[in-house]
């Protein structure tokens, strides 16, 4: 078969006859995968949160927190054993990382204690940054997290007259990680305080760099 | 006699015209991803897909193609390849998927698919085209796995996520950017030196 003579009318044709097949493709498959996708990142999630509370708890409900002067809501979402509040997963965000937004969500008990935490998403430098994924729940010096109370402790890097270490060589990543637990901590406290009896909080979050 | 033949065209892109090591095509991908052996070996599956089904395609509908939009039809060909790859890897390996993150897109533009596409299939019967896609995906996949494997190794003594040696005794910089450009570069030379001592 000789090649088509590239006239205007074959050019029309051949492109718009190509980007339909590939337009109806993709349509296709898009609808085909939609569905894992969603469930993917709904599976994520979930594990998430469940990672970060004690077992056997049920999220009855969810909160959407915004603090001023932060560009994003913050989520909360309250865990119940039974009746009893037993404290919440707060999904939080810091966009002062070395590279790009960090993720986490934060799990706090009903006293706002932090039980645990979880990283969803961090674009932090591969062997640096990346170990905040491990470093402030290892029981190793003053870098662990768990246990800590968002108001009785100084969520800071030591060198900033904080309670917790700092990832080796990675400062600003961990800066940027304590900040989003210490909003984590202002979300929760804002709305639960009341709930839980505990004393409510000054904002002690403001000055961050 | 037909089958040496297709076994060469495969061989061509594995060993003789690699596309990293050789031709130094796509040192986007290749420098960008091959932090670890898994990133590298993902991303040259992924590009292997890409390359083998839009080898295929153009190769079919080489005739049917006026030369002037020629361009134009094989981008839109590898674009949806490449889209289709996204969208099926977001939904079944999510943790891949967010590794490579911008890369897999990017695919698109790497210029081994392109130019397979301009410079072979374009030119060649569809079953030539798809051993040529298979050498040429293959060959960027050992590169990038062997890229992946070496920086994984030096930075962080593991290999596919497997200790070798503890981690405090890794160079760190070779999970770093400039490590994958002295590692890539001691890979070609190492790579050359097979090549002229086998001649």
């Amino acid at each position: 078969m000789a090649k088509l003579e590239s006239t205007f009318r074959n050019m029309v044709l051949v492109l718009t006859s190509i980007t339909l097949v590939a337009a109806v493709a993709l349509g296709s498959v898009y609808n085909l995968t939609k569905e894992p996708i969603e469930a993917s990142k709904r599976a994520k999630q979930e594990n998430a949160i469940m990672e970060v509370l004690p077992p056997d708890v049920l999220i009855k409900g969810t909160d959407t927190i915004t603090i001023e002067g932060m560009p994003e809501p913050y989520y909360v979402y309250q865990a119940y054993a039974g009746d009893e509040f037993v404290g919440a997963a707060v999904q939080t965000y810091s966009k002062n990382g070395f590279s790009g937004e960090i993720k986490i969500m934060v799990g706090f008990d009903a006293k706002g204690n932090i039980i645990n935490y979880s990283v969803l998403e961090q674009k932090e430098t591969p062997g640096l940054g990346t170990k905040m994924v491990d470093w402030f729940k290892t029981e190793k010096g003053n870098q662990d997290i768990r246990g800590l109370n968002g108001s009785r402790n100084n969520l800071n890097v030591t060198k900033n007259g904080g309670e917790v270490d700092a990832i080796t060589a990675a400062t600003i990543s961990s800066n940027a990680f304590l900040e989003a637990v210490r909003y984590a901590y202002s979300a929760y406290s804002q709305n639960y305080d009341g709930l839980t009896g505990a004393t409510s909080v000054e904002n002690e979050v403001a000055q961050t760099n | 006699m037909a089958a040496n033949s297709n076994l060469k065209t495969l061989l061509n892109g594995v060993i003789k015209e690699n596309p990293v090591f050789v031709l130094l095509l796509g040192m986007c991908p290749t420098l960008g991803t091959t932090s670890s052996a898994i990133n590298g070996l993902g991303m040259g599956l992924a590009t292997t897909f890409v390359l083998l089904s839009a080898n295929m395609v153009v190769s079919l509908l080489k005739n049917l193609i006026p030369d002037k939009v020629r361009i134009p039809a094989f981008i839109v060909v590898i674009a949806t390849f490449v889209t289709l790859v996204e969208m099926v890897m977001q939904a079944y390996v999510p943790a891949l998927y967010e590794s490579l993150g911008l890369f897999i897109p990017l695919i698109v533009v790497n210029c081994i698919v392109l130019g397979r596409a301009e410079a072979f299939a374009a030119k060649n019967t569809v079953f030539k085209s798809f051993f040529d896609g298979l050498g040429m995906g293959l060959g960027f996949t050992m590169a990038l796995t062997l890229l992946g494997t070496t920086r994984e190794l030096l930075g962080t003594g593991k290999v596919f996520s497997m200790t070798i040696f503890p981690e405090n005794y890794g160079m760190l910089l070779f999970v770093l950017a400039p490590g994958a450009f002295i590692a890539l570069a001691y890979l070609i030379a190492i790579f050359n030196k097979l090549k002229t001592t086998k001649n």
